[in-house]
């Protein structure tokens, strides 16, 4: 199974949840433990190891917060 | 390791001012990526109109111009029919296009103006803070019909996409959204074909695609998500309703199907003048 890397542009993120929904492997998060520049609490990936690459969160983000990697 | 998604050069580096959760951003990205995709990005001429992406010239990375509500169908004529080699487009919302516009965009299409208009369906008049639209739903509650749209009194929603395909002059008219990933890249399948059909000029072209106000609506980005695809859907059935049998090759050169026999720009059937 292809492996992929996240990266956030984190303060973009306007905590609108939309990737968290779109991720098939369920590992994005709202960080409610933390705010942006903008105030809002970022999607981060809370289990990096199983994320596939396959970029539903990026595509889904309005924001375009994420960039993509697989190997 | 390879990059399978990152930011478009078709996008500037300045953060979009839309609401958490807004489609415009989604639908913003995929026109970037088509200019992208067909290095259009220097000569592509944007009209942007009036609405919350009154200054998405801001954000699209090519040259744009800013027309006046409503007006940005007949902004976008007079670019094309001076500059014939560039791909001209409009992003218009359902308020600017339905509402105040109407006139232009019926006359465009009829005149079958080789122009692309991307025409953003949110069913309501966003940027002003949630007014009723031409295009909000009936029993839809909005600032204006605050008991809900009742026709008796408000009148019917407008179905742009089926009454505008209608007119001999639109060459391609698609309704697409983008609540999920499949959705996502149909719509700029699309928008690429809308591409493609001005490129071999073949006549007007549109790309209407639903999308959520999640501060309008009153909703959580995802709610809003679900409340279109449970409610919009119905009243504004997705698919092609002019020009679904249009073909193109592999370079996008037009190969077969059915397009506007006359107009100022346009072809022959089966016959593209170059
Ligand atoms: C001539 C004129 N009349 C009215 C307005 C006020 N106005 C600004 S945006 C807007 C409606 C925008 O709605 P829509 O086109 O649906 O865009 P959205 O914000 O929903 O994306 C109106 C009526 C204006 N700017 N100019
Ligand atoms: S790339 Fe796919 S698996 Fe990885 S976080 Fe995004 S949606 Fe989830
Ligand atoms: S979709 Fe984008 S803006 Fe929304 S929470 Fe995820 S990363 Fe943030
Ligand atoms: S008001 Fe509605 S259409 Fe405008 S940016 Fe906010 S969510 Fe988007
Ligand atoms: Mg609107």
């Amino acid at each position: 199974m292809a492996k992929g890397k996240l990266t956030f542009n984190e303060n973009l993120c306007k905590g609108c949840g939309l990737c968290v929904a779109a991720c098939p492997k369920k590992i994005l998060e709202l960080d409610k433990t933390r705010l942006n520049s903008k105030g809002y609490h970022p999607a981060t990936c809370v289990n990096p190891d199983e994320c596939i690459g396959c970029a539903f969160c990026a595509t889904q983000c309005p924001d375009v917060v994420i960039t993509v990697e697989r190997f | 390791m390879a990059v399978v998604f990152e930011p478009t050069k078709g996008l500037t580096d300045k953060p979009f001012h839309y609401c958490p959760g807004c489609c415009h951003g989604i639908i913003h990205r995929l026109v970037a990526e088509t200019l992208v995709d067909n290095d259009a990005l220097e000569t592509a001429v944007g009209v942007a109109s009036v609405g919350c992406t009154y200054n998405s010239y801001e954000y699209i990375a090519c040259d744009m111009v800013q027309a006046a509500h409503g007006r940005a169908p007949a902004v976008a004529t007079g670019i094309k029919r001076n500059l014939k080699d560039s791909f001209v487009f409009t992003y218009q919302g359902d308020g600017d296009l339905a509402s105040i516009g109407t006139a232009e965009i019926v006359h465009a299409a009829a005149r079958s103006e080789n122009i692309t208009v991307i025409f953003v369906n949110n069913a309501v008049y966003g940027m002003t803070s949630g007014q009723m639209a031409p295009t909000t739903l009936v029993g839809q509650v909005t600032t204006t019909s605050p008991w809900g749209r009742d026709p008796s009194y408000q009148g019917y929603p407008i179905n742009v996409s089926e009454f505008l395909s209608n007119l001999a002059g639109a060459a391609y008219v698609e309704r697409v959204c983008v609540t999920d990933y499949k959705n996502i890249q149909n719509a700029k399948r699309a928008i690429q074909k809308a591409f493609n059909v001005q490129k071999n000029k073949l006549g007007f072209s549109l790309v209407e695609v639903l999308s959520t106000c999640p501060t309008n609506w009153g909703k959580e980005p995802l709610a809003a998500m679900d409340w279109l695809k449970e409610n919009m859907e119905k009243q504004y059935p997705l698919g092609c309703y002019k020009g679904a049998d249009i073909t193109f090759d592999a370079d996008g050169k037009y190969v077969s199907g059915a397009i506007p026999a006359t107009s100022n720009n346009c072809v022959n059937v089966g016959e593209v003048k170059k």
